[in-house]
C-alpha cells in the first residue's frame, strides 16, 4: 500500500518526504545522544592532578625551499622528512643534521601532498597535476629517483592527501573531485574509490588498529568520515565542523579522531560515542587550523595554524599549553615523528623546523 | 587641538574615496551595470546557475577577514576603543593616530590574553591584513612602544576582495613621483618596481602617466591634514597588496582552496555558456540549424535540457543550505542520495554506543598507560637524540640487545596490538605458541596481514597458496574457523578473482581467538613473566641512569 502511494507521488514530493523524514530522524538522533552526553570530557579530567607539560624548543630549522611548504612527512627512520613546496620540489631531508638529502623537480608546481613509503625506500608526491607519483629512492645504481618515477593514481581534479596505508604497494589518496581512492602501485590501477563526500577532500588518516582496515577523511563539505576499506563504504560520519575540515587524525589508540577547521577549532570525535567530545579553541584565535597530530599517550594535541604559530592543547582538559612561535607565515603541517620524540611543522615561510 | 574621529574619517575618506578608486568605482560601477542587465536578460535556468558561482565570501581567508573586523569595529568604539589623538610634533601635525603599547594594551584587556606576547603578535597581523599600520613603515607590523599608527579606512579592507591590478599599481608609483613631498618619495623597492613596470606597459604608458596626473590634481585640492591620512591610507593598502620584499602577502589562498573555488567557477561559466547557447538555439532556431539531423538532436537536447533546468529552479527553491554542489543533481539523483543519507542515519539510530563518562575515563586511563612512552611527557631510555644531539636512543633501538628495556616489553602486555607491533615481541609470542602447539594462528594471520599489502597482480595466486597452507584438505597448518566461514572463503578464493579480503572474516575470526584465548594465557606465562625479570634486572642499573639524565635535563630547560 505504501509502495503505491510512493510510485504514484511525483518525484519532488517523494524527495520531500525523505528529507523530512531525514530531518525528524536527524532530531531523534541527537536526542539520544544528547542522553549519552552525561558529562564533558574537560569536567572529569578535572580531577587529574596537574603535570609540567613541556616547553618544546627549537632544535632545528631545514631551509632550502624556495617557496610555501604545502606538506611534509616523516620516514619510519625517525631523521629523515620529505617536505613538498609550491615552487614544484620535493626535497628529502635529514633532518637530524639539517641537510638536504634530495632534490626533486616535479612536472608541475604546487606539490600539494607527499608521504613516505613505510619501508623508506620510496616517497608519493603530487598535487594540481592531479596525480600522485611515486619515486624509489637509494638502491638501483644511484639513478636520478626522478627517471625512475612512476605515476600511480590520477585524480579528475587536484590530490590534497595521500598516504601508505601500511605499505609500499599500495597508496590512499583524496583529491579536490572529492573522492578518496586506494591505487595499486606497481599496475596503477584502482582498488576502490571512496565517495560520499559532497566537496573536495582536504586530509586523510590511516587508523592504527589491528587490521588497519579503516580510514578516516575530512573535506569541504565540513564532514569528516570513517571508510572502511573494504567495502568502500563510510560507516560513520561527524559533521559538527563549521567550516572547511582541513584536517584528521586519529588518536593513537584508534577509537577517535581529532580534526581541525578553518573555524579556528580543533575537535574531538569518539567513534565510541559517535559525537563530539571536546573542543579545543579560544577566543582570541581566530586563524583556522590548517593541521592536527596527537603525541604518543593521546594526552597532547598539537595543531598548525594560520595565524603563523603551532600550539600544543591539553587533550584531556581542553586547555592550551604551549605555544610555538618562530615561523614567519601559516603552518601548514604539524606532524610527530615515528617514535614520539619531536614535533616537524612546515610552514609558507619556506622552512621546516623541528622542535623538542 | 583637533581630534577627529577615526571612524567619522574613514567614513570621509569613504564618501570621497582618494582620487585613484573613483576612478576605478566608477568603472566597476559601470561593468557591474552592464553584468546586471546581461544576466536580467538571460533565461531563468542560467540566472539560477550564476547565482551559485561562489562569491569571495566563500574564500576561508574571508572568515578571518571577518573575525578581525569585529575586533577592529570594537577598538573604534569612542569611548571603550584604542585611544585615537592628533600630536603635535614640532611644525606639524600628525592626525589620528594611536601608540602601538596603547593598542597593545587594549588588545590585551578586551581579549583577555594572558601573555604579552599573544596581544603584541594579534596586533601584527591585523597590521599585516591591513587593517592598522605604522604611518611612515612599509613593513606592516605593530611594536609595543610609542611608534605611532592609525587605522585603515573600511574601503581599503582586504574583505573587499580587491585584487588590484598592475597598471593601478603603475598608476599609483607614477602618482608619488609626481609630488615632491619627503614622505611620498619611492622607497627602493617601490622605484625598482616602477621602472620594472614602466618596462611592461611602455606602449600604453602615456595613458598610466596621464591617470596619475589626474589623480595627483585631484589630491592636491585635499586639505592638508586630510590628505596625510588618505596618503597613508593608500600606501598601506598597497603594502598590503604588494608587501615590501621580505613581508609576507597575507591575500594569498591556499593553493587548495584556490584551486578549489577556480574549478567551481569554471564549471559553473561552462555550464552558464552551455544553457545560453541552448536558450539562443530555442528563441532563433534558423540561424543556427545547419542541417535537418542536427536540429532535430538541438530540439531533442533541448527539451532534455530545459527538464533538467526546471527541475534545477525547485532544487534552489527547496535549498536550505548554501550546498553549491546539490544543484547540478537531478531529481533521481537526489532522491538516490536522500535515501542513502537516511540509511545512513537509521543504521547510525541502530548504533550501540558509549556514554561520554565511560568514554573520558578510557581517554584518561590510555594518557596515563602511555604516558611513560610519551617522550615529551617522560623523558625516554637514553637521551632524546633532538636535544642531546646524540644518536644513541635510536642506535640502541636498532641493535635490539637482550634483554629489551623494561618499558619495552611492557608494553607488549597493553594489548595484542602492541605485542604484534614490535618485531621481538612478535617473535617471543610465536614461540610461546609453537609450544603450545597453536603457532598456525598467528602464521595464518600474518600471512593474510602480508596478502593484504601486496600488489594487486599476486594476490590471487597468494590466497590459493594460503588456502592450501591453512585450510586445505592436507593443509600443513590446519588452521580451525567455523563452517560458515571455511565455506565462503572456499568460494571466494576457488572464483579464480580472490581479492585482498577474501580471508577477512577468517582472520578476523583467528584473530579474536588468539586475542581471548593464546594471548591471554601468554601474559600469565612463565615466558613472558622471565623476559619481563630478564629486562627488569638490566633496568635497575639502566634506571638510575635515566633519572640522572632526567634532572639534568630539568636543569637545563630551567635555565
Amino acid at each position: 500500500m505504501a509502495a503505491d502511494t510512493a510510485v504514484a507521488a511525483s518525484p519532488e514530493e517523494t524527495l520531500e518526504s525523505l528529507l523530512r523524514e531525514a530531518e525528524a530522524l536527524k532530531q531523534k538522533l541527537e536526542e539520544e545522544r544528547q542522553k549519552l552526553n552525561d558529562v564533558t570530557l574537560s569536567c572529569v579530567a578535572e580531577r587529574l592532578e596537574p603535570i609540567t607539560f613541556p616547553n618544546l624548543k627549537l632544535r632545528r630549522v631545514l631551509k632550502g625551499h624556495q617557496a610555501k611548504v604545502l606538506c611534509s612527512d616523516w620516514s619510519p627512520d625517525k631523521r629523515h622528512i620529505v617536505s613538498s613546496s609550491q615552487d614544484g620540489k620535493v626535497i628529502i631531508w635529514d633532518a637530524f643534521t639539517a641537510t638536504k638529502e634530495l632534490t626533486i623537480s616535479m612536472p608541475s608546481t604546487w606539490v600539494m601532498a607527499c608521504a613516505y613509503a613505510p619501508s623508506g625506500n620510496m616517497v608519493a608526491a603530487g598535487g594540481l597535476d592531479n596525480k600522485v607519483t611515486v619515486f624509489p629512492l637509494g638502491g638501483a645504481g644511484e639513478d636520478e629517483p626522478a627517471a625512475r618515477k612512476r605515476t600511480v593514481a590520477t585524480h579528475t581534479s587536484y590530490m590534497s592527501a595521500c598516504l601508505f596505508p601500511n605499505t609500499d604497494r599500495q597508496i590512499l589518496t583524496g583529491g579536490g573531485d572529492g573522492t578518496c581512492a586506494l591505487w595499486d602501485v606497481e599496475s596503477g590501477q584502482l582498488l576502490q574509490s571512496f565517495q560520499a563526500h559532497a566537496a573536495d577532500v582536504m586530509a586523510l588518516d590511516l587508523a592504527p588498529t589491528d587490521m588497519g582496515d579503516t580510514f578516516v577523511s575530512g573535506g569541504c563539505d565540513r564532514a569528516v568520515l570513517v571508510w572502511d576499506m573494504r567495502s568502500g563504504h563510510a560507516v560513520q560520519a561527524f559533521d559538527t565542523h563549521l567550516s572547511d575540515v582541513n584536517s584528521v587524525r586519529y588518536h593513537p589508540s584508534g577509537d577517535s579522531l581529532a580534526s581541525g577547521s578553518d573555524d579556528s577549532c580543533c575537535r574531538l570525535f569518539d567513534l565510541r560515542a559517535d559525537r563530539e567530545v571536546a573542543r579545543y579553541g579560544k577566543d582570541s584565535v581566530i586563524f583556522g587550523v590548517n593541521s592536527v597530530e596527537w603525541s604518543v599517550s593521546g594526552r597532547l594535541l598539537f595543531a598548525g595554524y594560520s595565524d603563523y604559530t603551532a600550539c600544543a592543547w591539553d587533550a584531556l582538559r581542553a586547555a592550551r599549553v604551549c605555544v610555538l612561535c618562530g615561523h614567519e607565515h601559516r603552518v601548514a603541517r604539524v606532524q610527530l615523528a615515528p617514535d614520539g620524540t619531536a614535533l616537524a611543522t612546515a610552514s609558507w615561510d619556506a622552512t621546516l623546523r623541528v622542535w623538542a | 587641538m583637533v581630534t577627529m574621529n577615526s571612524s567619522e574619517k574613514a567614513q570621509k575618506a569613504c564618501q570621497q574615496g582618494p582620487s585613484r578608486d573613483t576612478t576605478k568605482s566608477t568603472k566597476d560601477d559601470k561593468d557591474k551595470k552592464d553584468k546586471d542587465t546581461m544576466i536580467a536578460n538571460l533565461p531563468p535556468s542560467v540566472q539560477a546557475l550564476m547565482s551559485t558561482i561562489p562569491s569571495p565570501e566563500e574564500s576561508p581567508n574571508y572568515l578571518v577577514y571577518k573575525k578581525m573586523e569585529a575586533i577592529i569595529e570594537k577598538m573604534q568604539d569612542e569611548t571603550t576603543g584604542v585611544p585615537v589623538r592628533t600630536v603635535k610634533s614640532f611644525m606639524t601635525k600628525i592626525p589620528s593616530v594611536f601608540t602601538g603599547s596603547d593598542l597593545v594594551s587594549w588588545l590585551s584587556r578586551h581579549l583577555s590574553l594572558e601573555e604579552s606576547w599573544e596581544s603584541l603578535h594579534l596586533a601584527h597581523l591585523l597590521a599585516a591584513h591591513g587593517y592598522l599600520f605604522p604611518i611612515d613603515d612599509h613593513c606592516l607590523t605593530v611594536r609595543n612602544d610609542n611608534t605611532y599608527y592609525r587605522f585603515q579606512t573600511p574601503y581599503f579592507w582586504p574583505s573587499n576582495q580587491w585584487e588590484p591590478e598592475n597598471t593601478d599599481y603603475a598608476v599609483y608609483l607614477c602618482k608619488r613621483t609626481m609630488q615632491n613631498k619627503a614622505r611620498l618619495e619611492l622607497a627602493d623597492y617601490e622605484a625598482e618596481s616602477l621602472a620594472r613596470l614602466q618596462k611592461m606597459f611602455s606602449r600604453k604608458w602615456e595613458f598610466i602617466f596621464m591617470q596619475a596626473e589626474a589623480q595627483s590634481k585631484v589630491d592636491k585640492k585635499r586639505d592638508k591634514l586630510e590628505r596625510k591620512v588618505l596618503d597613508s591610507q593608500e600606501r598601506a593598502f598597497w603594502d598590503v597588496h604588494r608587501p615590501m620584499p621580505g613581508c609576507v602577502n597575507t591575500t594569498e589562498m591556499d593553493p587548495k582552496k584556490l584551486s578549489r573555488i577556480n574549478a567551481i567557477k569554471a564549471k559553473r561559466l561552462r555550464q552558464c555558456q552551455e544553457l545560453i547557447l541552448q536558450h539562443n538555439l530555442k528563441n532563433n532556431p534558423i540561424v543556427t540549424i545547419t542541417n535537418a539531423q542536427e536540429s532535430e538532436e538541438a530540439i531533442q537536447k533541448n527539451i532534455e535540457k530545459n527538464n533538467e533546468s526546471s527541475i534545477k529552479e525547485n532544487g534552489e527553491t527547496s535549498q536550505t543550505q548554501p550546498e553549491t554542489i546539490e544543484v547540478e543533481k537531478t531529481i533521481e539523483q537526489q532522491i538516490e542520495a536522500a535515501k542513502r543519507q537516511l540509511s545512513v542515519l537509521k543504521a547510525r539510530m541502530e548504533r550501540r554506543n558509549v556514554r561520554v563518562s565511560k568514554v573520558a575515563e578510557m581517554f584518561i586511563s590510555y594518557c596515563e598507560q602511555y604516558s611513560e612512552y610519551d617522550a615529551f611527557l617522560t623523558p625516554p631510555e637514553w637521551p632524546n637524540p633532538w636535544i642531546s644531539d646524540t644518536t644513541e636512543l635510536w642506535d640502541q633501538e636498532k641493535q635490539c640487545k637482550e634483554p629489551l628495556p623494561l618499558r619495552r616489553v611492557r608494553r607488549w602486555s597493553f594489548g595484542l596490538r602492541e605485542l604484534l607491533r614490535d618485531p621481538p615481541g612478535r617473535e617471543h609470542f610465536a614461540k610461546f605458541l609453537s609450544k603450545e602447539f597453536s603457532g598456525e594462528n598467528l602464521k595464518f594471520w600474518l600471512a593474510v596481514q602480508e596478502l593484504k599489502a601486496l600488489p594487486i597482480r599476486r594476490v590471487s595466486s597468494r590466497a590459493k597458496e594460503i588456502w592450501k597452507e591453512f585450510f586445505a584438505a592436507e593443509a600443513p597448518s590446519p588452521v580451525n574457523i567455523d563452517a560458515a566461514s571455511r565455506e565462503l572463503t572456499r568460494t571466494k578464493v576457488e572464483s579464480g578473482t580472490a581479492d585482498r579480503y577474501c580471508f577477512d572474516q577468517a582472520q578476523a575470526h583467528v584473530y579474536h581467538l588468539m586475542k581471548s584465548d593464546s594471548y591471554s594465557r601468554y601474559l600469565r606465562s612463565e615466558m613472558y613473566k622471565d623476559y619481563l625479570n630478564g629486562s627488569k634486572k638490566k633496568t635497575s642499573v639502566k634506571g638510575i641512569r635515566s633519572i640522572v639524565s632526567f634532572t639534568g635535563r630539568k636543569e637545563t630547560s630551567a635555565n
